[in-house]
């Protein structure tokens, strides 16, 4: 159910822009004004939420411990995954963030009959992860170039390792001259089969099929066919870039213009998945993005015992004192020969 | 009750792992004998001010919920969510992508969906999305939200006790969501409506009024205690006259109190009075805080910190230099992470420093409390004690990380130093199955209650395997380990899973290799009472030819092999 909706939605989101521009032109709304409001509610909704999160206290120092603490001087500490100071704590959100270390870690439990229960190693969903995190990086980085001129020389570095693959396949041109067709992007093509990968990962495994909501469909459909919209446009209508070009700068120096070139309906529906994933983004698990940095389990040191750690909200609690005790049970205490405050 | 439990290929047999076909909101569940707690007893849950306490039974339909409890839930959860960043980042940044769905020991052990940790959390983040936030609010199961009603607490109650809070699935999830967070926050929740169970309601009211949670009156303690030194005295041939309640000794000692009362707990604590007799400590026990264990801990963060106050307090009134502590899992993840927090700063304590070796415990220089393991580490490590490993020859052992120490705490080479170092055998469990991939003994967090005895089996059942593999590859025969309930639990899950298999407090093994001073000629029992040349020619040993008996050695020598 919640995929089907899932489907009708980006459907919708696709053929909005698609009926929008090309019968009531409303080139004005889809590549100006919506564009805006996306990034807006992006970067009011993305800081709200960080910084609701950043101002939560955190009462209790509680990481997860995935390795030997500091201890005897003589034992070896796991500095990475027990952190017990700041750097060892950068070194182990490195890891993390940027590497998923505790992916990796991932085992497939087997059960068979006896009862055996056994552990396979299983890196599938952390190498799924990591290409379509990575190559969605790249993807964001190349598009760049449509954000800033000259373009920074680290952008065109990116997009030089990333065409390195060229597939100049030789094609016939409009004026008969053979010309290459535009540079194969790895990033675009791995994001594309990386998304679609975890997405039959969904579909086929089927406990992860179960908890499945709308929220885990959504933002990886709306993510396909945005990959493929672009793929669209750079290699098979071939959209021309210095129009849009102009029209991404005009946004980008807030004096927006519809060049007077026309630019492919396919461009819009492009640019509207896009801002409707940037608008949808605080409201949803994507901002997984933000919360990573923020996990008690993950980026606090653990020296509790070595330092005390301060929660802001420590209760006043009541005690059940010694002396409460010692008036319960004081006859007794002094019958069994246990020394007392106050004799009875 | 226990007598309904099934055979155990009978649950083997029925395990499957495959979700039924209709969505899991639609599902509830159903509270079968022995796979669910009783209700705290009205006296415990008045005893500790607790709201709504009133009898009322898991398996009627009406559970007598408080009028507003609807209110309270929202109020509650809402309250939280403001107080601790880890239930309101856990509540926002799950993407279910499924890696914690199979490491949880209950999920392998019953197949069912809702224990995937993923799912347990959804449990309550389907309120939150669908009370909290405008999608949920709107679009309802689509978008994994769903309103509070009465079926859901009921759903709460029973998946919120059957977690042990044993933070496996954390160490696999990308953003290190800690089920075992939500699960202590769902717990206060349902606290907050009276609904608690009685094997951790009872303990603690037990706890905060007598001072242990088996509610062993002062002289009653003490006197457990004395048993043992009998049983000391006749197996070991030493005596041995601790104190209690006394002022400025050097350090107060506090286990947990399963170790006094119930077999292999109390092999453990005879151990540790064998150790400190042995070292000439300047020790005390306290009939007060005679509690390392805190089932506080398990209800709320409340109870917890006016249970563990006490270890501070009375240490500040006997005026010790610093504590020590006996082996308990859960007791650990509060004094490492929690109590310093709760109940610091300890000023009136000095850093811990071992008056036997000289080592100053600077990793604790500000909780002042040391591990009994790394304790005796160091003692180890500095030549202190006069060991012999052969004792113990009759064992092959394995070794069983608690959930607590390994993933609260990250308290791994200490415990095998010391098991090396008084054991010949030693085998670990496969990779996947220790350490920080440890599985729970399947009855930690409050659930090692009687009546639940099918929930325990089936949630302790990877663990209980993994012994079985050694148990075949190696002949493994000892499963040690440093946590009260592990071996209060794993005593029943090995006879269930692994009849041939013990259970033992690390410090037992210790003690049994210990060369004492004063000893009988013929230690030809241990500590259990058990002939050592019976247990060796078990494991085809040959047997010791102890020394000719002097007076009181006779009786022992009578029964022993000749």
């Amino acid at each position: 159910m919640s995929f089907i909706f899932s489907l009708v939605a980006v459907t919708v989101l696709v053929l909005v822009p698609l009926v929008g521009v090309t019968v009531a032109d409303l080139r004005w709304l889809f590549g100006v004004v919506v564009p805006y409001a996306a990034v807006a509610t992006f970067l009011i909704g993305v800081s709200y939420r960080v910084l609701k999160w950043s101002n939560s206290p955190v009462p209790f120092r509680i990481p997860t411990t995935c390795g030997q603490a500091k201890g005897l001087p003589w034992i070896k500490t796991n500095k990475l995954d027990n952190p017990c100071s700041l750097p060892a704590v950068i070194g182990r959100m490195f890891l993390e963030v940027f590497l998923f270390r505790s992916l990796f870690r991932n085992t497939r439990m087997e059960y068979h009959q006896g009862p055996k229960v056994r552990y396979g190693s299983s890196k599938w969903l952390w190498l799924f992860g990591l290409l379509f995190h990575y190559s969605f990086l790249v993807v964001l980085i190349r598009h760049l170039r449509f954000f800033t001129e000259p373009v920074p020389m680290w952008v065109q570095i990116v997009e030089h390792i990333d065409t390195f693959f060229e597939m100049g396949l030789p094609l016939p041109g409009p004026d008969g001259l053979y010309v290459g067709l535009p540079l194969l992007a790895q990033s675009g093509v791995i994001l594309l089969a990386a998304a679609t990968l975890l997405f039959l990962r969904r579909v086929v495994i089927a406990q992860v099929r179960y908890i499945s909501i709308a929220g885990d469909w959504f933002p990886l459909l709306l993510i396909i066919f945005i990959a493929k919209t672009g793929i669209i446009m750079r290699y098979v209508l071939k959209v021309d870039v210095v129009t849009v070009k102009k029209l991404t700068m005009s946004l980008v120096a807030l004096k927006p213009e519809l060049p007077a070139d026309p630019i492919s309906f396919m461009f819009y529906i492009h640019i509207f998945l896009v801002s409707f994933l940037f608008a949808y983004f605080p409201f949803s698990k994507l901002m997984h993005l933000g919360g990573v940095w923020l996990s008690p389990t993950r980026n606090l040191v653990n020296n509790s015992r070595e330092k005390r750690h301060i929660n802001p909200w420590n209760p006043e609690v009541k005690f059940h004192t010694y002396a409460e005790y010692e008036d319960d049970f004081r006859e007794q205490m002094i019958e069994a020969g246990i020394p007392v405050e106050k004799e009875a | 009750m226990a007598t309904q439990t099934p055979k155990p290929q009978e649950i083997a047999k029925g395990l499957s792992h495959q979700p039924p076909s209709e969505n899991w909101m639609d599902t509830k569940p159903e509270f079968r004998s022995g796979m669910y707690c009783h209700p705290v007893k009205v006296a415990s849950l008045e005893g500790m001010g607790g709201a709504f306490a009133r009898e009322w039974n898991p398996t009627e339909a009406d559970w007598k919920l408080p009028a507003d409890w609807k209110g309270i839930v929202k109020d509650g959860l809402k309250d939280r969510l403001r107080r601790f960043r880890s239930f309101q980042v856990f509540m926002d940044i799950c993407v279910r992508c499924g890696a914690c769905a199979d490491k949880c020991h209950f999920f392998i052990g019953t197949g069912d969906p809702k224990n995937m940790p993923v799912l347990r959390a959804e449990l309550i983040r389907s309120i939150y999305r669908g009370e909290f936030r405008t999608a949920g609010k709107i679009l309802g199961k689509l978008a994994g939200g769903r309103k509070l009603t009465e079926e859901v607490i009921k759903e709460w109650f029973y998946y919120f006790f059957q977690c042990t809070e044993c933070r496996r699935c954390s160490v696999f999830c990308p953003y290190g969501i800690d089920t075992a967070e939500i699960t202590i926050i769902a717990r206060e929740i349902l606290n907050l409506l009276g609904l608690q169970i009685d094997w951790i309601g009872t303990p603690v009211n037990a706890c905060y009024h007598v001072g242990n949670h088996l509610g062993l009156k002062p002289h009653t303690f003490k006197e457990n205690i004395e048993y043992l030194l009998g049983d000391i005295e006749e197996n070991v041939g030493i005596t041995i006259e601790p104190s209690f309640n006394r002022k400025g000794a050097e350090i107060l000692f506090v286990t947990p109190s399963g170790d006094v009362f119930a077999d292999p707990g109390i092999f453990t604590c005879m151990s540790y009075l064998i150790l400190f007799e042995y070292l000439g400590l300047d020790y005390t026990w306290s009939t007060y805080a005679s509690e390392g264990g805190n089932f506080g801990f398990f209800t709320s963060n409340e109870t917890m910190k006016r249970l563990n106050y006490k270890m501070y307090a009375e240490s500040k009134r006997l005026g010790v230099k610093w504590i020590l502590g006996g082996e308990c899992g859960h007791m650990w993840r509060v004094v490492h992470q929690y109590m310093d927090t709760m109940n610091g700063p300890a000023d009136h304590l000095e850093v811990p420093r071992s008056p036997i070796t000289g080592t100053v415990f600077e990793n604790a220089k500000s909780t002042k409390m040391v591990h009994v393991t790394e304790f005796t580490a160091d003692l180890i490590k500095n030549g202190k004690l006069n060991l012999d490993k052969s004792r113990n020859d009759h064992y092959t052992v394995t070794w069983h990380d608690s959930c607590n120490t390994s993933r609260g705490f990250g308290f791994l080479e200490e415990p095998r130093y010391v098991l090396r170092n008084v054991v010949n055998n030693f085998y670990e469990m496969p990779d996947q199955t220790i350490r920080e991939q440890t599985f729970c003994c399947g009855s930690g967090s409050g659930l090692n209650a009687g009546e639940n005895l099918e929930q325990r089996f089936r949630g302790g059942l990877p663990r209980a395997n993994a012994v079985q593999f050694v148990h075949e590859k190696h002949g493994v025969n000892m499963l040690a380990n440093i946590c009260a309930i592990d071996r209060a639990a794993l005593k029943p899950l090995m006879d269930y899973w692994v009849p041939a298999v013990n259970v033992c407090g690390l410090s037992e093994l210790v003690a049994n290799a210990l060369v004492i001073p004063g000893e009988k000629a013929a230690r030809s029992t241990n500590l259990r009472g058990e002939e050592i040349n019976d247990l060796r020619e078990e494991a085809g040993l040959e047997p010791i030819e102890w020394p000719e008996e002097d007076e009181e050695g006779g009786e022992a020598g009578e029964e022993g092999e000749e």
